[in-house]
């Protein structure tokens, strides 16, 4: 994770990943078809959509753990899965993984396993890189505890120590500002514009729209690509329908919703929310009146 | 006193010594297989491989071959069948595992039945005869624990990983499947050298019982398997001992020994949460 001790090892002109006419899915059953971007080292990319819109499936076509449907895909300039040890990737965790007899700091050291294989020797390099790691996600008081003891807020602090202790080139993390509170979500967000800033690339699904505005670029997912390019450009009334079935705009970090897509018809209210709330409210519930 | 009671039972009787070696390394092996069931929980695919083997030995005793050529064959099919049950269903997997686990048992009771010995052959394929081992199975068992401890030292981090998530293990470079069946080959091995001495029902009790009480009270993995072995050397000590003194069979008695050691940790444990609440 040091920022600025390491060089990726990727040549400048090889993107992060280059998908060309891709579609991801699962056992053949498209979920997300004909998507296209290329990731460019050192920039941060956000997968923003709903539940079920494949934001998550991408992600694990990237990381090789699932194989494309169709189309192609290059990552660090090869298959996806060809280099373990410079992609890091935190998916959702089962829960059985909480309650193994495994310390805090033990589940961040499995983070260096990729680069040694099966014997390979532990060095001073990778101790320090999760000493940093753990330093760095605020859990190195809690290096000694075990895994079972830990809060939901403290596990996920925990599981991105270890996708940063990889010190991978392409970093991928599947909502990981689940369960953090606010001070630690912004420390998260600062770590993955460092890292980014030192040259490694990241891929982050999530839902909020207000995180997306802080990456280089969004990509809106519903199934397909809604849009592709920075929130600014991309967030219109067109676009938040298409990804959320919310009426509204963005402005100025604010979405401004005119109406929601919920089976009323007639219905238009204006309501401008701060856009880290904007899934977090409950759902329209106003009763309708006809005059 | 206590000599007598503790102590000059194995000294005195050659066959108690030659049990107790049996028995430790049993412990070591299961303890090492064990954590990793448990942590996986495999418990049921365990179950299952356990009693798998018994066709198998049942067949080789009726062509009068070695029971352990019979027990490697059926653990191996067994093997198979799981492999290709779980590729197969993703739901239904247990439900089909427990079937082909029944049916196993089943056509191994059957073929036994044909034979003319045939409970005295079934006592001794399910609960083992670990009071007539003999000099050369010890050493089979010496070198099946060796090998069983040697796989889990090379694959020490890929099972690590895959106890946490078999995606982090495939992200990292190591086949989840590949290491999942070296997993459960593991567990047949386990099985197949321990059926002659504590027999196929109660290997799976020596497998899942020292590691599950470990694992209540282990922060560390590698500290949750030799707590396993040492709980499970334990039990074969105790169960022989009371299978000595009060003439009960010897397999049974170990296995029930492991058995209580957990319930009165799990009981321990629970008072001492209770005490620091």
């Amino acid at each position: 994770m040091s920022v600025a001790a390491d060089v990726p090892t990727i040549p400048m002109d090889a993107a992060a990943v280059n998908a060309r006419g891709l579609s991801v899915g699962y056992s053949g059953e498209t979920v997300v078809a004909n998507i296209d971007f290329r990731l460019d080292r050192g920039k941060v990319l956000a997968l923003v959509g709903s539940n079920g819109s494949g934001k998550t499936t991408l992600l694990k076509t990237i990381a090789g753990l699932l194989p494309p449907v169709s189309g192609e895909i290059d990552v660090l300039g090869g298959a996806p899965m060809a280099k373990p040890g410079q992609v890091a990737y935190m998916g959702q965790f089962h829960p059985s993984s909480f309650m193994l007899p495994l310390r805090a700091i033990d589940v961040v050291r499995m983070a260096r396993f990729a680069a040694h294989g099966l014997l390979g020797r532990m060095t001073h390099r990778d101790e320090r890189a999760v000493q940093e790691a753990i330093e760095r996600m605020g859990v190195a008081h809690l290096a000694q505890e075990p895994l079972n003891t830990l809060s939901g807020g403290q596990r996920q602090k925990v599981f991105l120590a270890q996708a940063f202790a990889r010190e991978a080139d392409l970093i991928l993390l599947d909502e990981p500002a689940a369960n953090l509170d606010a001070a630690a979500r912004d420390n998260y967000r600062r770590l993955v514009r460092e890292l980014a800033n030192a040259g490694r690339s990241v891929l982050v699904a999530t839902h909020d729209i207000d995180e997306a505005a802080d990456y280089d670029w969004t990509m809106l997912l519903a199934h397909r690509v809604v849009a592709y390019g920075h929130v600014e450009d991309i967030l219109n009334p067109e676009t938040l329908l298409s990804t959320f079935g919310i009426a509204g705009s963005y402005k100025e970090g604010r979405v401004i919703i005119v109406g929601r897509e919920h089976g009323h018809e007639e219905c238009e209210e204006e309501q401008e929310l701060p856009v880290s709330g904007l899934f977090h409210q409950p759902p329209h519930d106003h009763a309708h009146h006809r005059s | 006193m206590i000599l007598d009671t503790f102590i000059a039972p194995f000294t005195a009787n050659p066959f108690m010594v030659y049990a107790l070696m049996a028995g430790v390394l049993v412990s070591i092996a299961c303890g090492i297989v064990g954590t990793f069931v448990v942590l996986r929980g495999l418990a049921f695919i365990g179950d299952a491989l356990a009693h798998g083997v018994l066709p198998g030995v049942a067949v080789a005793i009726l062509l009068g071959l070695p029971g352990m050529v019979g027990a490697s064959v059926g653990a191996l099919a067994m093997i198979f069948g799981i492999g290709f049950i779980t590729r197969r269903s993703n739901l239904s997997s247990d439900t089909a595992i427990g079937l082909l686990f029944v049916a196993m048992l089943a056509l191994g009771v059957a073929i036994v039945s044909r034979s003319h010995a045939f409970s005295g052959d079934l006592v001794r394929i399910l609960f083992g005869e670990i009071l007539g081992i003999r000099t050369g199975e010890i050493v089979g068992q010496l070198v099946a624990t060796i090998l069983i401890g040697a796989i889990a030292i090379v694959c020490y981090r890929p099972f690590l990983l895959l106890c946490f998530s078999a995606e982090q293990a495939e992200v990292s470079g190591f086949p989840s499947r590949r290491y999942h069946a070296i997993m459960l080959l593991m567990i047949a091995m386990t099985v197949v050298v321990s059926f002659r001495t504590v027999g196929t029902l109660l290997v799976f009790g020596m497998l899942l019982a020292p590691a599950a009480t470990a694992a209540l009270f282990s922060r560390k993995i590698t500290t949750m398997i030799l707590t396993a072995s040492l709980i499970g050397a334990f039990s074969v000590y105790t169960g022989l001992l009371a299978s000595y003194h009060f003439n009960l069979a010897a397999g049974a008695s170990i296995t029930l020994a492991a058995s209580i050691i957990f319930f009165i940790m799990l009981g321990a444990k629970r008072v001492s949460q209770g005490v620091a609440r």
